[in-house]
């Protein structure tokens, strides 16, 4: 690994009300690799990548992104590093009120990189990429199935081309092949454009396919991190637990009988 | 005693409360404004919430101006018919529809269709992420989403009180020629005799506005909504209820201003 981190977590903690979701967390991503996170539901990962964008403002702790603390920036270099940043959100986050196309290209048409007349056919392609057929550019977000919506979500992050991009579950609710083809374009991001990528999975297969690092968040700690391929035999007994979905094991889920 | 100090203490919290309400929309109104100063602007939104508001609202602004200006001609026959004042029924329509009930009702009812309506999608784009992920989108949500707003109810609602004006006394002149067997011409002259610019031009100040008070509260309820469906069903019933109440009393701020 060289030079500095391209994002540097520092003692990240976030607090909802009396809820400590994010408890510490440290967490390093070097340039032009994708790091996996894994965690079980409600453990905060989507709370993590929140406060990486700066929607969600951490109570404590330091982010940093190209070694600059971004609670430091100035809007307008806030702004800028959002500019080449990609995001797709757990729920596809489309706006229902624009058709799919001009969705796909909302980030090119805000930065004027392309022109509106352009823009079916640079959003036909980038649908392409995601298996959707051009005629789907013309529908309304909510004329979608939940898969539909989510790789026209995953296009839309990825069409501006960022060189920092943030994949929330990005093949939840997909079937396996269509999952498998998501992975390919997200391993293509990272490899052929030279980004550097944070994924959210449940998916183990997945993220041994997309994943250079992986790391585990529980109680709101980032409790492992190692080489995504080794996920399932790791020896942390609280990761292999999770990967290989075992009931029993260091992690209780928090039932009542 | 303590039932007393309990009075105080709530009358303390809820003034507290209100003036912090109030800081956080001037706050919210300043930065929307100050995007409007600033490019890029978004010409579609602006031209698409404009259309919303003076074009779909036509119909039931034109409603209830136009029954609103024959019950007023009705109303007011009852009463001056007693002084044999008939002659006045035209100035009494064409002054309080011009300088009140225009503005106001027309306030009301496009706070009622288009302050809900903003409240609940800007609310509906809040709880779903889409309000992140437009910044995620190079895309400010205050310049994209607020600012074009404001500036539509601004522009929109004293066209929308012009037509309102005309149909409320189109209204009155009617009921008061159909119904009331006044001569047309009669009518009118008393109304044209009695008009002035200024009840014209402070209604549509008023409206002005109105008109911006109703995208804003629209916006704030919406933008500050939070917790789902059940979330968004309070912004909207918060947008609409607190921009009445503003309505009404800038009404009176506003005819005190020009009047007395
Ligand atoms: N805006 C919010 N207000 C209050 N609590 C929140 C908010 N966002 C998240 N939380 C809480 O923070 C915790 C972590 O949420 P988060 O969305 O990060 O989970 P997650 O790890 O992404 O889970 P999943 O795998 O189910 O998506 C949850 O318990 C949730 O209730
Ligand atoms: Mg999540």
């Amino acid at each position: 690994m060289s030079g500095s981190p391209r994002i540097r977590l520092r003692g990240l903690r976030k607090a909802f009300g009396a809820k400590q979701v994010l408890d510490g967390v440290d967490l390093d991503v070097a340039t032009g690799r994708s790091m996996v996170v894994l965690g079980g539901s409600g453990s905060g990962k989507s709370v993590t990548v929140k406060c990486i964008l700066g929607i969600i403002t951490p109570d404590e702790g330091v982010i940093e992104i190209d070694g600059q603390d971004v609670a430091k920036l100035s809007r307008a270099d806030r702004a800028a590093i959002l500019d080449r940043t990609g995001m797709l959100f757990q729920n596809g986050a489309l706006f229902d009120s624009l058709p799919v196309w001009e969705n796909v290209c909302f980030k090119l048409l805000a930065q004027k990189r392309v022109s509106r007349a352009q823009a079916r056919d640079v959003a036909a392609e980038a649908l392409a990429q995601v298996g959707l057929a051009a005629t789907v550019g013309e529908l309304s977000p909510a004329e979608l199935s939940g898969g539909m919506q989510k790789r026209v979500a995953l296009a839309r992050a990825i069409a501006a081309r960022p060189d920092i991009i943030f994949f929330d579950e990005p093949t939840t609710g997909l079937d396996p092949i269509m999952g498998a083809v998501i992975d390919g374009l997200i391993v293509d991001c990272v490899k052929r454009l030279g980004a550097t990528a944070l994924s959210i999975t449940h998916d183990m297969a997945s993220a041994r396919r997309i994943g250079d690092e992986a790391a585990m968040i529980h109680k709101g700690r980032i409790v492992w991190t190692g080489p995504a391929e080794t996920l399932g035999r790791t020896g942390n007994a609280m990761v292999d637990q999770f990967a290989n979905g075992e009931r029993e094991g260091p992690i209780r889920m928090e039932l009542r009988r | 005693m303590t039932a007393a100090l309990n009075l105080v203490a709530l009358l303390g919290r809820t003034v507290l409360g209100l003036l912090r309400a109030l800081g956080q929309v001037s706050l919210f109104a300043a930065e929307a404004l100050s995007h409007l100063l600033r490019p890029p602007f978004f010409l579609r939104q602006f031209v698409r919430h404009f259309a919303e508001i003076a074009y779909f609202s036509l119909p039931v602004v034109a409603l209830t101006a136009l029954f609103t200006g024959m019950v007023l001609a009705l109303q007011s026959y009852v009463g001056f018919a007693r002084f044999n004042a008939e002659s006045a029924i035209a100035s009494v329509v064409v002054l309080s529809v011009t300088r009140e009930l225009g503005p106001v009702l027309a306030g009301l009812m496009v706070a009622g269709r288009i302050g809900a309506a903003m409240a609940a999608e800007i609310g509906t784009m809040r709880v779903t992420d889409q309000i992140d992920a437009l910044t995620t989108l190079s895309t400010d949500p205050m310049k994209y989403l607020v600012a074009p707003r404001l500036l539509a109810g601004t522009l929109a609602l004293p066209l929308l009180v012009l037509v309102a004006d005309i149909l409320g006394v189109m209204g009155g002149f009617l009921v008061g020629v159909l119904k009331l067997g006044f001569v047309p011409q009669t009518f009118l002259d008393n109304a044209w005799d009695i008009l002035q610019p200024m009840d014209v031009i402070s209604g549509l100040v008023k409206a002005a506005v109105f008109g911006f008070v109703i995208a804003l509260m629209g916006c704030w309820c919406g933008y500050a909504s939070r917790g789902g469906a059940q979330g968004v069903g309070q912004a909207t019933t918060r947008a609409v209820v607190s921009a009445s109440i503003l309505i009404l009393a800038l009404d009176y701020l506003l005819t005190a201003a020009f009047f007395s």
